[in-house]
């Protein structure tokens, strides 16, 4: 089960957070600015896992982050999830970001946190439980006013 | 007003959106927060407008500012507005900010319920959606309950999207309101199977989910996933369902071996390294679980631990590290085969990466002998020397006592070697785990009864040096080793070398900067050090330096008797008195050294932690019981903390008279140990290879090898581990020789042609003789110790609700709580389900468990039969031979819910008959149809109780489908209009309940028709002779009943009250008011509305399932009264009628043939009703018994009226 994605910039910024247990707001402050000094320590060629007591853990969460340009993608998950599998999310959930803003850089989610966090929303129902899949993150959104295109993602490695 | 309108939307023009909002941020980089306040005040303003739009802007701001971490909770009305918008963009925002804000705790959450419901039936997929999605972040035990329904309908959804976020929702739904996972699960277990991979990749996340907490409920599913893993190509899925096996196999070994061979082909097979993994992951659970039983695995392991060296190896971090996590897993069982990969978990100690240095250590604790626990350990002390950061160093710490304390000391095999570690870890600065290393020495020090000589000096030592004293500014840091250090000096006072010195050592004024608890255990050693010093001198007859002793004494302790510490303040006081008056004593001459030493005289034992608890309680004895009067709260119980109290175990058990003495000891252990023997429950502590030696009577009888003391013993200063190593290795060499010696001799004697002890001596170089024959003295247990597995779980824990057995058919009891009236929901058109929705009345399940003891005998013939299906599966050989799971077990769950959908009230039957339909185990989908019809037939043979007579019931009707050339039945609505006025509606329905007796419920719907907010609502009702309103603890007879909730415009939401009834046979009527302020924007007024509460004899019925035996013989009984009316007029079709009166007069039919109905029902005071529904032509004549005449002439009058209007 997914429990938080956090997105951070290179500064501790968030950009995106989701948590799927309640938090107050301090706390989560607090977890995001523990999660980024634990994280922002690690070299770049190091494990892209992390286990510890965080805030947000029993012992059995685990943090599984990646890095890219000036954001982290942290997402906190219990040992139901598998941890390459949750890697090769995060890829797609990037991949994803990438073609609804083309070469999405920090700014966009910046200026389009709604629309990021659409994008993102199947994402979370999903984790509401966790793990989502390709298949779940519809095709093409078109409501209203909102459009996004999502194009088809290359299959799963 | 219309320039009010105007100057609105000029307004807005210039509000902030989202976009000018994050870039105001960004242009205030300097003074943020007071940017954002302003920003906050903003929003307040255009959350009071009236515009939808500018609230849904306004919200979306806030949901952004949630984020940056400022509190939003203050607008969550305005949230529940924003929600309830018709457009789906604002609808959108409300939804997202719901769910990045509401919890449990949010009180405004209950307002809710409605708009969700309607957005989850709405026509498109998106409002659903987006409801489904953001009710997944919030949703409460009390949305679940009133959801639950609703959501499982969308399970079967015609769009996979909704299906897709249905299935997955519904865990969230088990987690808050477990008794919906029985009645869910059917369908849930069905979306296994849906052809949109999406939906079944959802349900297998639920499943696994579940299954993780409480495997062993879903074992029954293993057939099902089997199929599914050697059928599924998707990855995702695939993970999970191998991840899913590994939880299962511990429970059914057999499952283990069934699944080695897919693993294994998987192994060779997959390219994704992700699957790799899991697979070897469950793997290596199978062969745990496999590990007692059957050996020839040894292949599998083999494929794995190469497969993980490989991960382990690669270049990767990733990889490497979950490499070492798996081989962690390997080595609980398998130690030897992980132990040839040393060198590579050693290369991993050197990585630059912690986490990956830390999984090495994990695989380092089993990886230690006799042989390499020196190496080993001394290559993390120099981890330790280097490691930078506290966090790893302290990881390092605790894993070097780890290692070498596993299993009872079982891998040192030099004391005096660990001691020294242990001191040289004392030298870590800032570490937290001071008291761990105490912990350490007291253990090494009291069991290790050979070591103490050695333990005392390194202590005293200790003692002498000033950097500790020094670090004693925080808590729980190195300073805590004082503590044993102050202990065992004091102690085993007897070997000290130089007593004096150390009690100068631990009088000196430094000390008093020491933590209370530290400096308490001082002061009573410096008493026994005290002791021994005098014993000492007074054999020496040397009084002048005993007297000089003394005056230290006199002149040193006072600065304890300062202490801020209560403990250490007392005992100081206490022992200065004694040595002011062993000193008048000694100023006559008096010889004081025995009776001084007699206040520390006897041996401590160690006792197992457990031991208290062991403890039985003796018969008669009542713990919870008042040996007097119970004393006034005013007394408040001071507390100690914790660590204190158990710190001070030891000394407690210090002050133990010394009656005891060696011998009555030795007598009493002796006769315990006998005792021991023979009780098969006693629990013996782990077995250790020293263990034997525990018997020998006395420490002067152990047998010391005698340490080359080449190297001097008492290192001045701090000792240094590293020479044991060396040291160690020249013993083991000498004892190599020797044994190599003896050897010889034994060959030489052998060859003599002494035959004895031909067998004996095959010892392989891993039995390394301990260099002190060591006396570890096992921990003791109370006589009659009560052998008890405590299971620690925790209570709170919300997974452990959901331990629900599967197997079970439902029972009546157990449906989901329905929106509407039982019987209404026949068909499922779309139309139909808007009036539902309409309607909106959600009715809280009254009826409660009813078991039927048939019943039970069926669920568990089916529960026995769904093992043999698991037990069948299991032992069939080969995986590809067995046939698609479809098991008449599964397949017969599978269908109840649908059946349970159209008639909630006949599944009792039905699961009755999946019960028998399982007993009579059909493999084949072929047989099954056939199977189908019989069913049907038996059906119609056995007559069993029926809600309402579906067709397929009677005999004229055909059997399958008959429902189709039936008129649908019409809507119907039980609840009733009660008052009405310009803002509020109220309708109503009353419900009896049989838990309670004489006791109805009676659920108002209150509508808001107006634009005001209506609050502080309060329901009061005259209360007659026979009926009284039940109010709240502490009101009075002429108190209204608040309503828990506020209604906002156009809201509507139900209340409950509950009468007591005394007597139930007429009807009856009270008068009531309900009483509430309007608020709109010209201000607030006090509104009054009246009402009748019109109380029928139905109301009073509960429906109640009847068997058709037990009617007849009701019917028989002879002491019914009976009664009849006759109907004229009727167009009505006859099922309709019995659905009519099933509904609204809480019938249920017992039989029906042709146009010919027997109905039943019971009263909350437990009358019989029984009826006999004939249909004419164009009439309809109801004959009806009952134990009182006077409630059946009621019923039977009231029952024409709705008749009457067919």
């Amino acid at each position: 089960m997914i429990k938080a994605i956090l997105i951070f910039n290179n500064h501790g910024k968030p950009r995106l957070s989701k948590f799927y247990q309640p938090y107050s707001e301090d706390t989560q402050r607090q977890i995001i600015r523990e999660t980024f000094h634990l994280v922002s320590k690690r070299d770049e060629n190091v494990c892209n896992f992390l286990e510890g007591g965080l805030l947000i853990g029993e012992s059995d969460n685990k943090l599984i982050y990646r890095h890219y340009a000036t954001l982290y993608f942290v997402f906190c998950v219990d040992s139901s999830e598998s941890e390459l599998g949750i890697l090769d999310l995060i890829q797609v959930f990037v991949e994803t970001l990438d073609k609804c803003f083309e070469n999405v850089c920090e700014l966009d989610l910046i200026f389009h946190v709604d629309k990021a966090g659409l994008v993102g929303a199947p994402a979370h129902a999903v984790s509401a439980v966790k793990n989502m899949n390709l298949p779940e993150i519809p095709r093409n959104i078109n409501i209203g006013d909102i459009s996004i295109k999502v194009p088809n993602l290359p299959s799963f490695k | 007003m219309a320039l009010k309108m105007v100057k609105g939307s000029i307004d807005r023009m210039f509000d902030k959106n989202l976009q000018d909002l994050v870039r105001g941020i960004r242009n205030h980089k300097e003074d943020e927060a007071k940017y954002i306040s302003q920003c906050i005040d903003e929003i307040k303003q255009e959350l009071k407008q009236d515009n939808i739009a500018v609230k849904a802007n306004a919200v979306c701001k806030l949901t952004y500012l949630q984020m940056l971490g400022y509190d939003i909770s203050w607008a969550a009305f305005n949230i529940i507005e924003v929600m309830s918008a018709s457009k789906f963009t604002f609808k959108r925002i409300g939804y997202l900010a719901a769910s990045q804000c509401f919890h449990e705790g949010t009180d405004v959450i209950m307002l809710t319920t409605n708009q969700i419901r309607k957005d989850l039936s709405s026509p498109s997929q998106y409002d659903t959606g987006v409801a489904l999605t953001g009710l997944s972040c919030f949703v409460t035990p009390d949305l679940a309950r009133d959801l639950a329904n609703d959501i499982m309908t969308l399970m079967s959804h015609t769009k996979p999207y909704i299906r897709k976020k249905a299935v997955l929702i519904m865990y969230k739904v088990f987690l808050k309101y477990p008794e919906s996972l029985r009645p869910a699960f059917p369908r849930l277990k069905e979306k296994l199977e849906d052809p949109d991979p999406g939906v079944q990749s959802a349900a297998v996340n639920v499943i696994c989910e579940l299954a993780r907490r409480n495997p062993k409920n879903y074992l029954s599913l293993a057939p099902l996933f089997f199929k599914l893993m050697t059928s599924s190509t998707n990855n995702w899925v695939l993970i999970k369902i191998i991840k899913l096996f590994g939880a299962l196999t511990p429970l059914e070994p057999r499952l283990g071996k069934k699944l080695i061979e897919p693993l294994t082909n998987l192994i060779h097979s997959t390219s994704a390294m992700s699957l790799l993994y899991e697979c070897v992951n469950t793997v290596i659970a199978v062969l745990i679980s496999l590990s007692s039983g059957m050996p020839n695995h040894s292949a599998s392991i083999q494929l794995c631990v190469q497969k993980l060296r490989i991960l382990i190896e690669d270049s990767d971090q990733n990889l490497k590290y979950l490499g070492l996590l798996a081989m962690s897993k390997i080595l609980r069982t398998h130690p030897k085969s992980v132990q040839a990969h040393k060198d590579l978990v050693l290369q991993c100690l050197d990585d630059k990466d912690e986490s990956i240095r830390l999984r090495a250590l994990d695989l380092l604790y089993g990886m230690v002998s006799k042989k390499n626990l020196m190496e080993i350990v001394k290559k993390l002390m120099t981890h330790v020397d280097k490691a930078e950061g506290t966090t790893y160093r302290d990881e390092l710490l605790t894993k070097i006592i780890d290692i070498c304390s596993q299993s009872n000391y079982q891998h040192i095999t030099n004391f005096e070697w660990y001691i020294s570690i242990l001191v040289e870890l004392t030298r870590l600065e800032g570490t937290r785990h001071g008291h761990l290393i105490a912990a350490q020495m007291l253990d090494v020090a009291i069991r290790v009864k050979a070591i103490r000589r050695f333990a005392v000096s390194q202590m005293s030592a200790l003692l002498d040096s000033a950097h500790l004293v020094a670090s004693s500014t925080q808590r729980s840091g190195i300073c805590e080793v004082l503590y044993a250090a102050a202990w065992i000096c004091g102690e085993f006072s007897e070997h000290l070398q130089e007593p004096q010195q150390t009690l100068e050592a631990m009088l000196r004024p430094k000390v008093t900067t020491l933590p209370g608890h530290i400096q308490a255990v001082y002061v009573q050693n410096v008493v026994k050090l005290y002791a021994a010093i005098l014993q000492q001198q007074e054999r020496a007859a040397d009084t002048q330096a005993a007297q000089e002793v003394t005056q230290l004494l006199v002149e040193r302790l006072p600065q304890f008797v300062q202490s801020a510490d209560l403990e250490a303040q007392e005992r100081a006081s206490c022992i200065l008195q004694l040595v002011k008056h062993v000193q008048k004593l000694q100023a006559r001459d008096v010889p004081v050294a025995e009776e001084v030493s007699a206040l520390f005289a006897g041996e401590l034992n160690p006792v197992a932690p457990k031991a208290q608890k062991k403890v039985p309680v003796p018969e008669g004895l009542d713990l919870d019981a008042w040996i007097n009067e119970p004393l006034s709260d005013s007394e408040s119980e001071d507390e100690k903390p914790k660590a204190i109290f158990h710190d001070e175990e030891p000394r407690h058990a210090k002050q133990r008279p010394p009656e005891a003495d060696e011998q009555e000891l030795a007598r009493r252990r002796e006769a315990r140990k006998q005792e021991q023997a023979n009780n098969p429950f006693y629990i013996k502590s782990s077995p250790s290879p020293q263990k034997r030696y525990q018997d020998a009577p006395g420490v002067d009888h152990i047998p010391v090898v005698q340490i080359d003391l080449s190297v001097p013993l008492k290192v001045p200063g701090m000792p240094m581990s590293d020479q044991y190593v060396k040291l160690e290795e020249e013993r083991r060499h000498r004892q190599r020789l020797e044994k190599d010696k003896r050897k010889r001799k034994k060959r030489e004697r052998e060859r003599r042609g002494a035959r004895r002890h031909s067998s004996l001596h095959t010892e392989s170089d891993e039995d390394i003789t301990p260099a002190q024959r060591v006396d570890i003295v096992t921990e003791e247990m109370p006589e009659n110790a009560l052998p008890s597995d405590e299971d620690d779980k925790d209570p709170n824990d919300p997974y452990r609700a959901l331990d629900i057995d599967l197997d079970k058919p439902l029972a009546d009891s157990e449906k989901l709580p329905v929106q509407k009236h039982r019987d209404a929901e026949t068909s499922k058109s779309p139309e139909r389900r808007d009036v539902a929705v309409v309607e909106k009345k959600s009715k809280k399940p009254k009826r409660k468990e009813k078991k039927h003891k048939e019943k039970d005998r069926e669920k568990k013939k089916k529960a026995v039969e769904k093992g043999a299906d698991l037990d069948f599966w299991l032992s069939t050989t080969p995986p590809a031979a067995t046939p698609a799971p479809e098991e008449p077990g599964v397949n017969a769950a599978v269908t109840a819910p649908k059946e349970e959908q159209e008639e909630p009230r006949g599944e009792e039957q039905d699961a009755a008959e999946d019960g028998e339909q399982a007993l009579e185990k059909k493999p084949s989908k072929h047989k099954k149809k056939k199977h189908k019809k019989d069913r049907e037939e038996r059906s119609k043979d056995q007559k069993k109780s029926k809600t309402r007579a579906p067709p397929r019931e009677g005999e004229a009707e055909p059997v399958e489908n008959g429902a189709l050339d039936e008129e649908p039945l019409p809507p119907m609505s039980s609840y009733s209009l009660l008052a009405e006025n310009s803002y509020i509606k109220m309708t109503y329905d009353v419900q009896g309940s049989l838990q309670k007796d004489s006791q109805v419920t009676v659920s108002v719907v209150l509508e808001n028709q107006s634009s005001s907010f209506l609050k502080n609502m309060e329901l009061n009702v005259l209360d007659s002779l026979n009926a009284r309103l039940a109010r709240p603890e502490g009101s009075s007879v002429h108190d209204g009943v608040p309503v828990p909730f506020q209604l906002p415009p156009g809201i509507s939401n139900e209340a409950q009250f509950v009468f007591t009834i005394q007597s139930i046979v007429t009807a009856q009527k009270l008068k009531g008011t309900l009483s509430f302020i309007a608020k709109n924007d010209e201000g607030s007024t006090h509104e009054k509305l009246d009402f009748k509460l019109h109380f029928t004899c139905t109301s009073y019925l509960v429906t109640t399932p009847c068997y058709s035996d037990a009617f007849a013989k009701l019917l028989e009984s002879g002491d019914l009264s009976m009664s009849s009316v006759k109907v004229d007029g009727i167009s009505m079709s006859f099922q309709n009628l019995l659905a009519k009166i099933c509904f609204h007069h809480h019938f249920s039919v017992v039989e029906r043939v042709d146009s010919c109905a027997s109905m039943y029902s019971r009263s909350i005071q437990g009358h019989h009703v029984c009826l006999l529904v004939k249909k004419g032509e164009q009439s309809v004549s109801v004959d009806g018994k009952c134990s009182d005449s006077t409630l059946l002439s009621n019923v039977l009058e009231e029952m024409k009226e709705t008749l009457a209007g067919c």
